[in-house]
């Protein structure tokens, strides 16, 4: 329906986000409660971060540090003096009834981020980032309402968790457009050690800000803004927005009201009835009373310690990826493959490349071997009982034609299983170099007992050796399929 | 007998005492009048003679022991004690614990003081009279018609009227200097960092400091060692070394120190005359002991009570916001569940209105008002700005002088009841005092006489940041040379 008014006009979608990612500190940023997901509620917390009377708050050094090696990969400057302000609102899950956070003075300032264009994979899009600002989370309130009885719980383990809220400038234009800019900021975020991003745990939460701007008669005009809020995965980002495209076209086509006749509104996200829902009516704007939190200092951020931590960051991974197709020799596929696995993966792969000498069978295998068993046995790479080391020989054996694939996944199953060398491996698995006298006594037989498989060959159906090389390969495991074949081709042809 | 901690813990290694039979002493003390000065909102007598007993044996036993070893004291209930209820003389906090001890009371007792019970104060500490308290007013031991000042009112009659030697108290903007001028004892506020404010209730956390009182300068400095120093739970606690204070109370030779007093200011003509002459009177014993006295200026003194009662409000409106009974503290249990804002803030708001006295809400009121959107430029930001001139009006006047000198009080103890009324009555009574808060330094409030009424008159000694040891060297010299400090009350029928 709407898909012909917006077809058939020149709208445009505006969208900025703003993201809450938690930092990935070990206690929490005023205290030295651990910050740790999935604690039984109330755990996790103390007089600091509980905001008992007489208690203060003591800043977390880690936080400052993640949050400007996050400004650093977004592309902000880091300004030399940053401060704490109190945002005072009421809420149970706010003990203080106020949260410390920044206002005018915020860590990471003015950045950006490139994101490939959706529309066109060869292009890129340059989105704003207006600021990122350190501060501590809330606790979470779950309202039950069960046989009649509102009920609402409070756990208080989130409470004080360094939180930095990325707003970017209004610069995307379509839900694909978001997802992109959202999967780089959490490949970033990741890659760098910064965040776990894992929206369904909350350490990743995104708000978006959006409305469109509708070309009347060659002037623009501007629908009312609506946050949409309580988005719990990408998928659901996107959907939202796309949703509040076409619920805002068809509102304005209905009221015809603008950004100046109603102020902005928060939605909330049904992901199972697939829409946006009206959260609250801001007709005021919320009065927050800001003010500097007397009991904090203001911070001092020396450039040495920002060029340190720039020095010490890890590669980004768009770097990464592009060097893996340049020093590597990868296709970019393959290189955003492994990327997007993080770091230590890139890291796994980079070393069994090195020792093996092939990094296009390295690049093969660590995708789909050792990443599909890392699936299964849910563990991480660093975890994976395979050494790079390890896997780099054996592709090595493979790659001189020393062992054929087969074989080679029968080491590398042993491995996963056994402590044991390569070597010891395939010492233990019976497995040989056969000879090629015996390779060519072997096929000969092979073809004097199927005189019918070199009828075909000679007829042009090539493909007959297969059922040979099974055969081969059942009478002598060790035989290598493809110098099978190849013998046997030369035979017939003899 | 109880009125020295420093001869306390002489006779008690002499052997002459016990600990046991001082804390007796105390509580029999606290039992014959505390029910008229009420100084105390919770006394625990059996756990201070069990602690008083412990020490004694551990005497006995050859033990070491810290350096207030038996000596009882007082604590402000503003001040967490995690085996004590901690009120704030607030009806919102009537039933809190805290489970935690605050640092100065954690100090107090690895010191091996003994303390003896919680002191009354303004409710929150806002008042300069403690009759804000929801637990009643204290009566000054003076003249128990006449208020003992406040906030640390509680803190200030609890030695005056013979109960413990020392106690605790907190100053944001007078509030141990004023309550001692009026109790006729010896109070000291430190310097803004110098003593940690973890587990001090915050009341205006730029300007609240925890210090000693006691009736003299040599106990304000033994009390000021064991709670003085560095503390990483307080971000705003400085990182210095903590001088020997006692060291410097020996003499009273002051030749070579120079001694700022203010010349007329628009503060002058709110002088009561005895104050006046108990200034003057103090300039001239200083000068006697060889200090060389100067006139200073500080020109934007007018502004001091106005920016502190914009800064101390909007302070004050957001730390109290944690107390809305959803936590802890004082809860309604008459929710109203068909308010049109909902039950949860009907709850929050009835809460509030009955857990906060009248004094608090007002100060809410104003410091909301004054950080709110389109006022806090106006207000707040401009109390900040003003805030740094009355700095820099400090920084100027030590650069010619080493210690100013002037008064506490406009007056003497005034009656119960007599500025209830009037706010801005109550809030000059920090005329003198505010400065110090806003500048975040160091100053004390020396008993300097009686006025004709019979009530004690105190002078105000002030000096440069972390210059606590210079303040109680003057204040030793001035208390080696005079007797006000010796001076009592009469006993309390």
């Amino acid at each position: 329906m709407n898909a012909n008014f917006i077809m058939s006009h020149d709208v445009t979608t505006i969208i900025g986000l703003e993201v809450h990612v938690q930092l990935k500190t070990k206690t929490k940023l005023f205290c030295g409660c651990s910050a740790e997901f999935g604690a039984s509620p109330n755990t996790q917390v103390c007089p600091v971060c509980l905001g008992l009377p007489g208690a203060l708050p003591v800043m977390n050094e880690q936080a400052i540090e993640l949050a400007i090696c996050a400004g650093l990969a977004i592309n902000c400057s880091i300004p030399e003096l940053t401060k704490w302000d109190r945002k005072q609102y009421f809420y149970p899950d706010l003990p203080k009834g106020y949260q410390i956070s920044q206002f005018d003075l915020p860590i990471c300032a003015d950045g950006y981020l490139e994101i490939t264009d959706p529309a066109n994979p060869d292009a890129t899009r340059h989105i704003g980032i207006i600021r990122a600002h350190l501060e501590e989370d809330a606790g979470k309130s779950m309202h039950d309402e069960v046989a009649g009885k509102s009920d609402t719980r409070i756990d208080l383990n989130r409470c004080g968790t360094p939180l930095l809220e990325i707003v970017s400038q209004p610069d995307l234009r379509s839900s694909a457009e978001v997802k992109e800019y959202l999967t780089q900021l959490k490949l970033i975020l990741t890659h760098l050690g910064i965040s776990d991003c894992e929206m369904q745990e909350g350490s990743l939460r995104v708000d978006a800000n959006v409305n469109l701007h509708i070309n009347v008669d060659g002037k623009k005009v501007a629908t009312p803004i609506v946050e949409v809020k309580n988005m719990n995965s990408f998928r659901a980002v996107e959907r939202a927005i796309e949703f509040e495209v076409e619920r805002q076209a068809i509102d304005w086509q209905a009221d015809g009201l603008t950004i100046n006749d109603k102020p902005k509104t928060t939605r909330g996200w049904d992901d199972s009835k697939e829409r946006t829902f009206i959260q609250r009516e801001k007709e005021e704007s919320a009065d927050y009373r800001y003010f500097p939190d007397p009991d904090l200092l203001p911070v001092r951020i020396p450039r040495e310690q920002v060029e340190e931590i720039r020095k010490s960051m890890r590669e980004l991974p768009n770097v990464t990826c592009d060097r893996l197709q340049s020093q590597h020799g990868l296709k970019q596929y393959d290189a955003n493959v492994i990327v997007n696995q993080g770091p230590q993966l890139v890291a796994y792969f980079e070393r069994v490349a090195d020792v093996s000498g092939d990094a296009k069978r390295s690049s093969s295998w660590v995708q789909q071997d050792v990443m599909r068993t890392l699936k299964e046995r849910d563990m991480v790479i660093d975890e994976f009982p395979v050494t790079s080391v390890q896997l780099g020989e054996l592709l090595k054996l493979v790659s001189d034609a020393k062992l054929d694939n087969a074989r080679a996944r029968d080491v590398f199953n042993y491995l996963l299983d056994k402590e044991s060398t390569v070597e010891e491996a395939i010492k233990s698995l019976g497995i040989e170099q056969v000879d090629s006298s015996e390779i060519d006594t072997l096929c000969q037989e092979l073809l004097d007992a199927n005189p019918n498989v070199v009828d075909d060959v000679r007829g042009g159906k090539v493909q007959a050796v297969g059922s040979l090389i099974g055969q081969a390969k059942k009478k002598n495991p060790n035989a290598n399929p493809q110098q099978v074949r190849e013998t046997l081709l030369r035979l017939i042809g003899e | 007998m109880l009125d020295s901690a420093s001869e306390l813990i002489k006779l008690q290694e002499s052997g002459d005492i016990t600990a046991a039979q001082i804390v007796q002493k105390a509580i029999s003390n606290i039992e014959s009048s505390d029910e008229t000065i009420n100084a105390f909102t919770h006394v625990d007598a059996e756990r201070a003679l069990d602690i008083a007993k412990k020490i004694d044996t551990r005497r006995a036993a050859g033990q070491p022991l810290g350096p207030l070893a038996g000596v009882p004291i007082a604590v402000k209930d503003n001040l967490c004690s995690a085996d004590m209820p901690t009120t704030c003389s607030s009806r919102m906090l009537e039933n809190f614990r805290p489970p935690y001890d605050a640092t100065v009371v954690t100090k107090l007792r690895e010191a091996d003081a003994i303390i003896i019970g919680k002191t009354n104060l303004d409710e929150f500490a806002m008042g300069a009279s403690t009759e804000t308290s929801y637990f009643g007013t204290t009566r000054n031991p003076w003249d128990t018609t006449r208020t003992p000042g406040g906030s640390s009112g509680g803190s200030a009659a609890a030695v005056a009227a013979g109960y413990v030697p020392m106690s605790l108290g907190s100053d944001t903007g007078g509030s141990i200097r004023q309550p001692a001028a009026f109790c006729g004892i010896t109070g000291l506020k430190p310097t803004y960092g110098r003593v940690s404010r973890y587990g001090l209730i915050a009341f205006a956390s730029s300007l609240d400091q925890v210090g000693p009182m006691a009736w003299s300068a040599a106990d304000v400095a033994l009390l000021l060692q064991a709670t003085a120093g560095f503390e990483p739970r307080d971000s705003t606690s400085l990182n210095q070394s903590v001088p020997n204070y006692s060291e410097i109370l020996t003499t009273s030779d002051l030749r070579g120190i120079k001694i700022g007093v203010l010349g007329e200011s628009s503060l002058s003509g709110q002088l009561d005359p005895a104050i006046r002459k108990a200034v003057d009177d103090a300039s001239e014993v200083f000068r006697s002991c060889g200090a060389e006295m100067v006139e200073i200026n500080l020109p934007h003194s007018e502004y001091w009570v106005p920016t502190y009662y914009v800064i101390a409000p909007c302070e004050a409106s957001s730390n109290l916001s944690r107390y809305e009974g959803a936590h802890y503290g004082h809860r309604t249990d008459s929710i109203d569940r068909t308010s049109e804002h909902g039950p949860l803030v009907s709850a929050y708001c009835r809460s509030r209105d009955e857990g906060f006295g009248a004094e608090v809400k007002r100060r809410i009121m104003v410091g909301t008002y004054g950080l709110s959107e389109g006022y806090a430029d106006k207000f707040y930001n401009q109390a900040l700005k003003v805030r740094r001139l009355i700095k820099n009006d400090f920084d100027a006047a030590y650069s010619q002088c080493d210690l100013m000198l002037g008064p506490v009080t406009p007056t003497s103890a005034f009656l119960i009841g007599e500025k209830t009324d009037d706010p801005i009555q109550m809030y000059l009574c920090d005329l003198f005092t505010v400065g110090a808060n806003l500048a975040g330094l160091p100053a004390i409030s020396l008993p300097a006489g009686l006025d004709d009424n019979g009530l004690p008159v105190g002078i105000q000694l002030q000096a440069p940041a972390l210059e606590e040891s210079r303040l109680l060297f003057a204040a030793g010299a001035f208390q080696s040379t005079t007797h006000h400090h010796q001076q009592r009350p009469r006993p309390i029928a």
